[in-house]
């Protein structure tokens, strides 16, 4: 398979207006390009990427970034954000792994971003994981709804800043801030008592 | 001929039906409770806390690193304090596993560096109370060393092998005091 | 007076004609308990007499946040609980996650623990196979018959896991750099006995099943997956095979040492049920190829890589690792931040993905068939919901 570079300068000479970067091992792609990079890969005869193996959604809180640059420290600030990680294999040519990454604006409410379901079907399930569990709402999506969690559920729970409710398991054993936790709610059973057990 | 396949079929499990009244690999069951099968040396099931001689003389230091390392957070450990000076002294005043917590994974046994803590190998637990009836304190989780060879004898030797060496380069020193030295986990 | 039926008729002579009786379709939940399902499973059909016309699977009900609770745990107690993931083959879950952990820290991995992986690894594919057989011949109404002959089997199996790693199902025997304890020569030589069985055991398996009649009019020809809808829905594993895609990733990526062994891929034809089911009894065959290679090439040496396992930190990155495990591919997608946990943990599960296509696969097929179609695709509760 070809560089990462490569790839990036053929899909650029293809597609007139698309920019793409590449951070580490991934191409990077915006929201509004991703549909058509996405049918490149896979219809380009030398790709031939037919098989997403992965569709990973990431959290990332607002951060600040230090690096070092022409000898100073700069310190950037990256606004909190939802990506999505895409890996794209070739069952056809037998290689791969190609990732691509695809950042929303901003992690309130619900962000969106395009549905790859119409290309590639596999995607439809991990697309309604990523919408049922980080809240990224898929355009395009033929059915999105909760997967995992029950229909009624409000919020999403993989989420960085997700608070679980504090009654939503009874522990049996309880120390430290669970302890704490579960004296608000549950009274103690009756037959055992919630303290630990004192000294043998 | 239609039903060949079938026929087939039937033959095996005749064949498996007969030959389980003279084979004894065809008869792959026992009468439970009154036989048991025999447990491989290496089979796992609840931790417990090891002791050298008298349940006093425990190798647990409460160091925490078992709490620590638990993934489902089923230990809890409170160190023991002198009681004129308050400092802490190395031995767990409290140490509780909740066996209805507790995963079997053996991460404890390996983490400990003092060889305190080992895999039981009992599966016959029940409780009359789903919180807190499987709560096994240190009483009920001390077992002797000799107990410990019976279910496990190389790791048993293994361990004894270890200790005893560690122990030979500190004179005078008990294992209630300083410990053997922790190895490199 | 009622006319006598003809002997060409079917006796639908006496019936109203078309139109005159008014039908309904009937919506059925498949639902959560049934022995069938492979687990708290959830299907719900629209009926049109028997035959399915829409079929959505709802899952969730044994969905523990498993991702999440790696956010909270270092990176070895997450082995644990990877094990609980496809909780039928714990060894190929571990093997999986060392595998990204691995890939991502730069660990190179003892060569004897690679041996003892790939052992396990394929006795872990044995077990998962041979009950598949058993538990889609339950589905399709054998009562259990097959399904206890691969248990005996499995038996034999899940003593050697517990004489190697202590445990029978819930292994935890994988680390980063190897594995956790070493394998004794009791241990190759009972393995050697077990793996010199099980042809004459696959025979007898085949000799009861596969020429069945009753099996071949209930799986050939249902649930036919098209090759390229195979493809394009991520398929992965024995079920992309039956379909007639060479892809294995032993194969393709060669991970651990899979390059030194000889072995064939079997490929299916048709795509339907029975090929799903008989390239699963060839896929057997060459497990045991590969257990008596890996059995008899074993060296000796040390069993892990000397990786300190407290506060084991992996560099910053993130990482796709994959291994194919029994039931299609099963891949990490790690997030590192360079600390003792992950940032991100996702388990890319071949049973979640692989029920995509179910509803294509029903369509246009009765009801009966719908669970056959099912048991097929090889699902287990704990990798779908995680």
């Amino acid at each position: 398979m070809e560089s990462l570079e490569e790839i990036k300068d053929r899909i650029e000479a293809a597609m007139a207006g698309v920019r793409l970067a590449i951070e580490g091992k991934s191409l990077v792609v915006g929201r509004q390009h991703l549909l058509d990079v996405v049918r490149f890969l896979k219809d380009d005869t030398g790709l031939a990427m037919d098989y997403c193996s992965n569709l990973c959604a990431v959290d990332w809180l607002p951060r600040t970034i230090k690096t070092r640059e022409c000898d100073r420290d700069v310190q950037r600030d990256v606004p909190g954000h939802l990506e999505v990680v895409y890996d794209f294999y070739s069952m056809a040519k037998k290689h791969g792994p190609l990732q691509l990454r695809c950042r929303t604006e901003g992690r309130e409410g619900t962000p969106s971003l395009p549905s790859i379901t119409p290309l590639f079907r596999g995607a439809e399930f991990q697309e309604r994981e990523a919408f049922d569990l980080y809240g990224i709402r898929f355009e395009g999506h033929p059915d999105l709804r909760r997967i995992l969690m029950w229909d009624g559920f409000k919020s999403f729970p993989m989420r960085k800043d997700y608070r679980p409710p504090d009654d939503y398991e009874y522990e049996p054993t309880p120390h430290d801030e669970v302890l704490e936790k579960a004296k608000q709610h549950w009274p103690a059973p009756a037959s055992a008592p919630v303290t630990p057990s004192k000294p043998a | 001929m239609f039903g060949h396949g079938l026929l087939q079929g039937l033959i095996v499990t005749a064949r498996n039906f007969i030959r389980s009244y003279f084979d004894p690999e065809r008869l792959t069951t026992v009468q439970y409770p009154e036989e048991r099968v025999k447990l491989p040396e290496n089979s796992r099931s609840f931790p417990f806390l090891v002791y050298d001689g008298a349940p006093d003389n425990l190798r647990c230091v409460a160091c925490k690193i078992c709490e620590q390392e638990c993934p489902p957070q089923c230990i809890y450990i409170e160190v023991e304090r002198d009681p004129k000076t308050g400092k802490p002294v190395r031995r767990p005043r409290v140490f509780d596993i909740d066996y209805s917590v507790c995963m079997q994974c053996q991460i404890c046994a390996e983490v400990c560096p003092f060889d305190a803590i080992k895999m039981d190998q009992v599966y016959e637990l029940a409780g009359t109370n789903r919180f807190g009836g499987m709560l096994h304190n240190k009483s009920a989780l001390l077992k002797s060393n000799e107990y410990y060879h019976q279910i496990h004898p190389t790791e048993a030797d293994e361990v004894d092998a270890h200790l005893s060496q560690s122990r030979k380069k500190m004179p005078g020193a008990t294992a209630l005091s300083t410990g053997p030295k922790p190895p490199n986990v | 007076m009622i006319q006598p039926l003809t002997t060409t008729g079917s006796g639908y002579e006496l019936m109203p004609k078309e139109g005159a009786i008014e039908t309904q379709t009937l919506e059925v939940s498949m639902g959560p308990h049934h022995p069938s399902t492979h687990g708290v499973f959830r299907m719900d059909v629209v009926l049109d007499g028997e035959e399915v016309t829409r079929l959505k699977p709802v899952f969730g009900y044994l969905h523990r946040n498993h991702e999440q609770l790696a956010e909270q745990m270092n990176w070895l107690g997450s082995i644990p609980f990877t094990d609980r993931l496809d909780y039928f083959c714990s060894m190929s879950n571990n093997w999986a996650y060392c595998h990204a952990v691995e890939q991502l820290a730069g660990i190179k991995v003892a060569e004897r623990a690679e041996y003892i992986r790939v052992i396990m690894a394929e006795l872990t594919r044995l077990i998962n196979h041979s009950c598949l057989a058993g538990f889609l011949l339950s589905d399709a109404g054998a009562w259990g018959t097959p399904l206890l002959y691969a248990f005996r089997e499995r038996e034999k199996i899940l003593d050697l896991f517990e004489a190697a790693s202590g445990a029978r199902m819930m292994c935890n025997y994988m680390r980063f750099g190897g594995v956790r304890a070493d394998v004794d020569d009791d241990w190759l030589a009972a393995a050697r006995k077990v793996v010199g069985n099980y042809p004459a055991f696959l025979d007898e398996l085949e000799a009861l099943i596969t020429g069945n009649e009753i099996l071949l009019a209930r799986t050939q020809h249902i649930g036919i997956l098209p090759r390229e809808l195979a493809i394009n829905a991520s398929i992965t594993g024995p079920m992309l095979r039956a379909s007639g895609v060479d892809y294995d990733i032993r194969k393709v990526d060669r991970y651990g040492i899979y390059d030194r062994f000889d072995f064939r891929v079997p490929l299916g034809e048709v795509g339907d049920v029975y090929d799903r089911y008989y390239v699963r009894m060839l896929e057997m065959r060459e497990s045991v190829k590969i257990l008596q290679q890996a059995l008899c090439d074993i060296p000796e040496g040390p069993f892990d890589a000397g990786v300190k396992m407290r506060n084991f930190k992996v560099p910053a990155g993130d990482g796709y690792g994959r291994i194919e495990a029994p039931k299609g591919e099963l891949g990490f997608y790690l997030v590192s931040e360079g600390g003792t946990r992950p940032y991100r943990y996702h388990v890319r599960a071949p049973s979640f993905i692989n029920l995509t296509i179910l509803e294509n696969m029903c369509l246009g097929h009765k009801v009966a068939d719908a669970m056959v179609i099912l048991g097929s695709v090889d699902i287990v509760l704990g990798e779908v919901d995680r």
